[in-house]
């Protein structure tokens, strides 16, 4: 919200610098985000009076004796070519600076300081300037525009700072206003709240003006469509005399960024940053039947709009007709049918409420955004159309560029808005919710002037609430009224005096997650944060196929892109992207993990909440192997408190030979494996990279809660099996046999495995440690007869011998 | 006299034996030699049972005090040779100790754990739960039930992905105080940390991100009471001498609202680069809980009143670690990752 200074100084009697303005704003709720200082750039420059002029032959340039009053008199050679004797214009003297023009003379090409010098041999110790120069165009001052000098009025004092003059001296606030007070996204608007945190009275806008009585032929207004258009006012101008905008009109504007048209159309958009109430007028003989009907568009009905856009409109769209077709997109423009024209001699004026959310959707499934679309979806008060029809119709009378008929058009509906709503406030609770004591006078008087009508009797603070605050809704706002006032320094800490005491702090699966990270960060590994959401493509990498269950994803309606366009069913390419990063960035090695969500739903799309389960995914890429790798997974098992079993599996993205099914209690939690060859050439993977992907949940439904086991009595044996076995037997089966074939074993250690010409071709030779624990006796006598039973059994089943 | 012969033949045999020992080991073996159950010694005092009885107590003094002398000597001997032993083997065992030391492997948690587990323990020992809702969220937890009706700006479908007509990514984890409200009555102190989706990507926004929100709803809770707490959160988190600072902002949710900033911690608030000069940042924002979000929770809003406050995760973890792109804290470089020990 663009906010020129020496406009709010229309409304309000500011006695202090634009700076100490911003503090005050700053500390009642409205950062000024930016102050600009709009001749900033501009220093140095003042009123200069050509006194002589002498044209140099053959060139374009005359030599002019310039008199800068008290400055004194300069020698200046000048190429204008309306420099002449006896005009004022701004003398930039050495050391001034101004913008440095392209030889268009209106390119600004930064900014430059003015140095006594020689042109064509010719002594100049200044340069006169155009508009273009001093950052001033047409708008801000007369002739502003010319390519040539920037012509002063005769009464100019002579050495005079031309800054003042030309508007220079000003400010911009440019303001953030929040959501909840679109009464402020004007200058008027923030002018009451100046006036409040200033503690002035405030000037209202003039909107008087006289009606001329007639008897003009009828028109009509028709709002089928309330709940998109709570209010609609029309007012008829006659006589019309469509001219340029008076100066102080077309410099409000260029302030603010708008250039001016012409009057009419001036009005309404100085009305739009005046009030913050977007206006429109119609051309009156455009309108046939000269009626307006304010509907929705039908299916299909088209308009082209005043930039020469044509839309293709639905019934969610509003439209403002006249008898036979759509004039106008409601709030967001107007049609290129009913434009003001140079001709244009009757005006029908409409100032009207349109529903936030309607603009909002019209505005955004059109691609159409406007000044008067933004400030209709923040949201419009009623009070305010009023104010601007009015206005609008008391500027007509002032620059004389109409006759102000009777015909005023007010349509209310049952969604308008006209009364003041009034409310009840106790002082009492309003400090217990701030937790101070603000006197209940201080409040009345900080309510007052926020145009608040306050009676206190008592406790009791009865209010009418000004009808452009529709923000105010109960006791707390007036709380928040009262302390953006009274002042948040006067907030002081407390703790909690009054509140009960609670127990705080992680549940038990928040401790357990923990848990699991401290454990993997322990042994050297990196957790990462990936998004949540990845590309179709991604699968695609990882060779998904069609119909897997991972590409049955949550799809994002309105994706950033297709990059990010659906929600992730497995961590696994996310985990591998992370990785070719790494690579790609010369990270040659890492281990990482993540612990994240993956989407689920059985029904796509989706109507009811999806399941989000929790998986942790695990990578690893550089110098490691298999089992390196396969002891982080491992590690899991151990924080689990689990015990995982494993089994050559197969995924269309891992090496067929170096990949495992992980089994919890028989239940399939995951896998690990090496990224394929396939897949390591086409992402072109310098080094070997793992990847597992483990389901948190899953595993966690195995998890044994931690008891103490007591130490045995006796001491545990231990034996070393060499094993001599068909080279298809794995290292699970002969562990599973030696267990079942005793009770008392408890661990199972492969120490050795050895393949070579000595055992054969087809053969190899297992060696193992076996720890037998004893239960209530010695057990010494006892493990020859074990390791004969395992033995007997490794041959019986698997036809192992030993070496 | 042959016994008494004998006895100086074995000292000095004993004495012959041990004169070049060098290890315990061997030595350990002469000793057996004489010492041992087959040993010399040992075989005379088993022969006594061919002397006649009455020159047994003689004969078993001269062979006891040979015992003695013997095992004395060995047992002298051994200390010196393990002294010896001992001083080699730390001799030859010496290293280097200023040789640099083999890296332990060690890795770390995400910067967002870090500053979301600071958050947890500095809150929770105020009290504070954590309690952490679902990311994919309706309408109404993320919108209506926290005061931002249909036709609110704030629901613009520019800032929100919508999964269907309903169901969206959640925006704000201030979604799970509806959850928390729903089913537990007052007092109620929870934190609830979690990832927020905006559709939103540049070098200071991404469209996944963290937030912490806090909520407290009990009797007589003041706005005094906010600023209380987020001092002490500040003073914890930020160092301290940080102090912080209430001003107006509006959030549907909350009433009064208020944006907090926190004395800048570089320059102490003098204004610098961190700050753009002004002493402040901007951390969070936070508010007391609006009427009418205590009543769509059945909660009497006569009778208890709350604040709430969210800030961002990562914007913390920028903040205290100097992280100059949000987008680092995505990417998962290991560069980048092994910083945060």
């Amino acid at each position: 919200m663009k906010v020129p200074f020496s406009w709010l100084k229309d409304y309000v009697d500011i006695d202090i610098s634009a700076e100490k303005l911003t503090e005050k704003l700053f500390s009642c709720g409205f950062e000024v985000e930016e102050l600009v200082e709009i001749g900033k750039d501009i220093s140095g420059v003042v009123v200069g009076e050509v006194i002589e002029c002498e044209p140099v032959e053959g060139t374009h340039l005359s030599v002019c004796k310039v008199d800068c009053g008290d400055k004194g008199v300069f020698q200046i050679c000048c190429g204008a070519d309306n420099v002449k004797k006896g005009i004022k214009a701004p003398c930039a003297l050495a050391g001034a600076t101004v913008y440095a023009t392209a030889k268009d003379h209106v390119t600004v090409e930064g900014v430059m300081t003015i140095k006594k010098g020689k042109l064509r041999g010719i002594e100049s110790e200044g340069m006169l300037c155009s508009g273009v120069e001093l950052g001033v165009n047409g708008d801000m001052f007369e002739g502003g525009d010319y390519f040539g000098l920037l012509l002063l009025p005769n009464d100019c004092k002579n050495g005079e700072d031309v800054k003042p003059i030309l508007g220079l001296d000003d400010y911009i606030f440019d303001i953030g206003v929040t959501a909840n007070r679109p009464d402020c996204q004007s200058v008027y608007g923030i002018a009451r709240e100046v006036a409040a945190v200033l503690g002035k009275k405030i000037k209202a806008p003039d909107t008087s003006y006289t009606e001329v009585k007639g008897n003009y032929e009828k028109i009509k207004i028709t709002d089928l469509a309330p709940e998109l258009c709570p209010r609609y006012i029309g007012h008829y101008v006659k006589d019309v005399k469509i001219a340029p905008s008076p100066t102080w009109l077309k410099k409000r504007l260029a302030l603010c960024g708008l250039r001016s048209i012409s009057n009419v159309v001036d009005i309404t958009n100085f009305i739009l940053l005046e009030l913050g109430q977007p206006m429109h007028a119609f051309d009156l003989r455009t309108l046939e039947g000269r009626e307006i009907i304010v509907r929705r568009a039908t299916d299909g009905e088209k308009i082209v709009t005043l930039d020469e856009n044509e839309f293709t409109l639905t019934p969610e769209n509003l439209v403002i007709c006249d008898a036979k077709k759509p004039c106008a997109l409601a709030g967001v423009m107007g049609g290129l049918n009913s434009e003001i024209e140079n001709d244009t001699t009757e005006v029908l004026f409409e100032s009207a409420k349109f529903a936030r959310d309607n603009i909002r959707k019209t505005s955004r499934s059109l691609g159409q955004h406007s000044d008067s679309s933004a400030l209709f979806e923040k949201g419009i008060n009623e009070y305010t159309t009023e104010l601007a029809i009015k206005r609008a119709l008391h500027l007509i009378e002032e620059l004389n560029c109409g006759t102000v008929t009777n015909v005023h058009l007010d349509v209310t509906t049952e969604y308008s808005k006209l009364k003041q709503k009034e409310m009840t406030a106790s002082v009492s609770k309003i400090n217990a919710l701030l937790g101070i004591e603000v006197p209940a006078e201080k409040m009345k008087e900080i309510l007052e002037n926020l145009d608040f009508k306050v009676s206190l009797s008592g406790d009791n603070m009865k209010l009418v609430i000004p009808r452009f605050r529709e923000d105010i809704d109960g006791y707390p706002d007036i709380a928040e009224e009262v302390i953006r006032f009274y002042g948040y320094e006067n907030i002081k800490g407390t703790f909690l005096p009054s509140a009960s005491i609670t127990n705080g702090g992680y549940n038990d699966e928040q401790k357990a997650e923990l848990k699991l990270k401290d454990g993997l960060s322990s042994i050297g590994m990196y957790e990462i944060s990936t998004y949540s959401f990845y590309s179709p493509k991604d699968l695609d990498m990882l060779h998904i196929p069609a119909d897997a269950k991972e590409r049955k994803a949550i799809k994002i309606l309105n994706p950033i892109s297709e990059e990010l366009s659906i929600m992730r069913t497995t961590l696994a390419p996310s985990m591998l992207n992370v990785i070719v990063r790494n690579l790609r960035r010369g990270n040659m090695e890492g281990r990482l993990y993540e612990i994240a969500k993956i989407y689920i739903s059985d029904k796509l799309p989706i109507d009811t909440f999806p399941k989000e389960h929790n998986m942790l995914s695990l990578g690893c890429w550089g110098k490691s192997d298999f089992f390196e790798f396969k002891g982080a997974v491992e590690k899991v098992a151990e924080l689990f408190n689990v015990k995982f079993e494993y089994e050559a599996a197969e995924k269309p993205f891992l090496h067929a030979g170096v990949t495992a099914r992980v089994l919890c209690d028989g239940e399939e939690v995951g896998y690990l494996g090496l990224i394929s060859p396939e897949i390591s050439h086409e992402l072109a993977l310098e080094r070997a990279a793992f990847i597992a992907e483990l389901d948190y949940e899953k595993i966690k439904s195995h998890t044994q809660t931690f008891k103490y086991r007591p130490l045995p009595k006796f001491a545990e044996q231990t034996r070393d099996l060499a094993l001599y076995c068909n080279k298809e037997i794995t290292c699970a089966q002969i562990e599973n046999e030696i267990y079942s074939a005793c009770k008392y074993v408890t661990n199972v250690k492969l120490f050795d495995v050895y393949h070579g010409e000595q055992i054969g071709s087809g053969k190899k030779s297992m060696a193992y440690t076996i720890t037998f624990t004893p239960k209530d006796e010695p057990i010494e006598d006892k493990v020859d007869g074990f390791v004969k039973k395992i033995l007997g059994n490794l041959k019986f089943k698997l036809d192992i011998t030993q070496r | 006299m042959d016994v008494q012969k004998n006895i100086k033949e074995i000292e000095s045999q004993v004495d012959e034996a041990v004169k070049d020992v060098e290890s315990s080991k061997s030595l350990y073996d002469i000793k057996m030699k004489f010492l041992g159950k087959t040993g010399a010694i040992s075989s005379l005092m088993k022969n006594m049972k061919d002397v006649p009885p009455e020159e047994r107590p003689t004969l078993g003094k001269l062979l006891n005090s040979l015992r003695e002398w013997t095992e004395q000597k060995f047992t002298a001997l051994e200390q010196k040779i393990r002294e010896k032993e001992l001083k080699k083997k730390i001799a030859a065992e010496r290293v280097d100790v200023t040789m640099p030391a083999k890296a332990f492997p060690s890795g770390s948690h995400h910067p967002n754990t870090l500053i979301k587990d600071e958050l947890v323990s500095v809150f929770s020992g105020m009290g504070f739960e954590v309690f952490e809702g679902p990311e994919i969220e309706n309408d109404y937890y993320n919108f209506t039930a926290l005061n931002t009706p249909a036709d609110h700006p704030a629901r613009d479908t520019q800032d929100t992905f919508y999964l269907s007509d309903s169901l969206l990514l959640r925006t704000q984890t201030s979604a799970g105080q509806i959850r928390v409200m729903e089913n537990k009555k007052p007092p109620i102190k929870i934190l609830s940390p979690g990832k927020v989706y905006r559709s939103d990507d540049d070098a200071t926004h991404s469209p996944m991100f963290s937030q912490m929100e806090g909520l407290v709803v009990d009797k007589g809770i003041t706005l005094c009471d906010l600023k209380g707490m987020l001092d002490e959160f500040a003073r914890k988190i930020f160092g301290e001498d940080v102090k912080t600072r209430l001003r107006p902002s509006y959030f549907p949710f909350t009433e009064p609202s208020v944006e907090v900033d926190v004395s800048c911690f570089e320059c102490g608030g003098k204004g610098c680069r961190l700050c753009k000069g002004t002493g402040w940042i901007e951390v969070l924002g936070a508010g007391m809980v609006n009427r009418r979000v205590l009543e769509g929770c059945g909660i009497d809003p006569d009778v208890y009143t709350g604040f709430a406050f969210g800030m961002g995760i990562e914007r913390i973890a920028m903040l205290k670690y100097g992280i100059n792109n949000m987008k680092l804290l995505f990417e998962g470089d290991v560069r980048f990752l092994r910083q945060f020990k």
